[in-house]
């Protein structure tokens, strides 16, 4: 039988103890996908961010977070509303799509403008 | 030109994707378009209770990925477009999308709908950011918090007192006197020493600096404006929107027929248009529930196929 290797989870799951050090502080791209419990959305959208991972997670960090258990520290990003993937760059909120318009399609455009630009 | 395709089904949610699993069975070559992820307005539901066949636990998300698996493996293909216009006249359909142009002998609208939005300045500036369409999601974010619910049916009432789980005051504004949600609901809303009325009023604007902090009401019966604002000491508080639905047939305005801007078709899902179907709560008709979407899905498949059939003779 072939076990699963540990690293093919490649979205970083953080909190709010490891959220400073693994999104602010980190070199590069840092995407954020913002969940919670309950949130049906957000459970559909969470496959097609670990597509998306396998494809872009050389060039850009993937995380997630449960904003269930890191309530204040959504509000302290203005994540108000879920679900939101976000895209940090130097301790900075640099793009961010919200909701209705958090889809695959949009996120991968949102991650290929990040190239387009740099 | 790419290839024709026999139905081309616009919308993945139970409609779509039941009829696009009776098209595969039927042998049709199926192309199902989908503009975000499958599901429609039932990925927002965080338990379903009353489909059929429904298992404990089962979520939106989890329940439409078994009807995706299912319609994929009787042979629809599901693309990710956003239809941008359609030609349904005369035999072969054409469906211009942002990333490519479809073509099919019949095709099935099974668009849905989307909960109804305010309309109102602030409203779109501010949604995720203190306006919030779905309790289930957002509800946590305003724990001790105040929060106001739109709207006076089952959905508005209902999710308001679900929201007194985590909010310090829940106010229900409703542009009427009176609400029309159920009277066991109503009960219950009442007697929830956390939740007050705001009657007659409606929301006129939606303001704040980077979260939602203010409301500008206006009472429909006096033209009065008031200007509502978050407690100092909180800074910020959620707007719940539950004001009915809006069908998404806005592509189909003067082309197919429409009552109230839902679509009309016959028992068998027929439009005005020959081979072109709808399905699901696009269609003007009285229960709008996952189950009566699957069925009219079926229904539109079969008869799609009938009309193929038919066509070629």
């Amino acid at each position: 039988m072939i076990l699963k290797k540990e690293e093919e989870c490649i979205v970083l799951q953080v909190d709010k103890d490891t959220f400073g050090k693994e999104v602010l502080e980190a070199e590069g791209y840092v995407l954020v996908d913002f969940y919670g419990d309950g949130c049906a959305p957000c459970e559909a959208l969470m496959p097609s961010i670990e597509a998306l991972s396998e494809k872009y997670g050389d060039k850009i960090k993937f995380t997630k977070l449960n904003t269930s258990k890191a309530r204040r520290l959504a509000i302290s990003q203005k994540v108000l509303g879920l679900p939101v993937i976000a895209i940090y760059k130097d301790s900075e909120k640099v793009d961010e799509l919200v909701k209705e318009e958090a889809t695959a399609s949009n996120v991968e455009a949102m991650i290929k403008k990040i190239y387009i630009t740099e | 030109m790419s290839k024709i395709y026999d139905v081309v089904i616009i919308g993945a949610g139970p409609a779509g994707l039941s009829a696009g699993l009776y098209a595969g069975r039927s042998r049709l070559s199926t192309l199902i378009i989908e503009k975000a992820r499958e599901g429609g307005q039932i990925v927002n539901t965080a338990e379903i209770a009353n489909y059929p066949g429904a298992l404990e636990g089962d979520s939106g998300p989890s329940l439409i990925e078994r009807m995706k698996a299912q319609a994929v493996h009787f042979g629809a293909e599901i693309v990710y477009d956003t239809v941008q216009e359609v030609e349904l006249e005369g035999k072969t359909k054409t469906i211009k999308g942002l990333n490519n142009t479809y073509q099919a002998k019949a095709v099935i609208l099974a668009n849905g709908a989307q909960p109804a939005t305010l309309g109102c300045p602030g409203e779109k500036e501010f949604t995720g950011r203190g306006v919030s369409y779905c309790a289930t999601c957002d509800g946590a974010f305003f724990e001790s918090l105040e929060v106001f619910v739109v709207g006076g049916g089952d959905a508005a009432i209902e999710e308001a007192l679900f929201l007194t789980k985590y909010a310090r005051k829940v106010t229900v504004i409703h542009r009427r006197d009176a609400l029309r949600a159920a009277k066991s609901i109503q009960e219950k809303a009442f007697a929830n020493p956390k939740i007050e009325f705001m009657w007659d009023s409606i929301v006129k604007e939606l303001k704040g600096e980077e979260l939602l902090d203010t409301l500008v009401v206006e009472n429909v019966k006096t033209g009065e404006r008031t200007e509502v604002k978050a407690d100092p000491e909180d800074g910020m508080f959620g707007v719940f929107v539950f004001i009915g639905f809006r069908p998404q047939t806005e592509l189909y305005e003067g082309k197919v027929r429409m009552e109230n801007h839902y679509i009309v078709t016959d028992d068998n899902m027929n439009t005005d248009i020959p081979g072109v179907f709808a399905a699901g709560d696009i269609r003007a008709k009285s229960l709008r529930q996952i189950v009566t979407a699957a069925a009219d899905g079926a229904i539109a498949a079969t008869q799609a196929e009938k009309y193929l059939n038919a066509e070629a003779g």
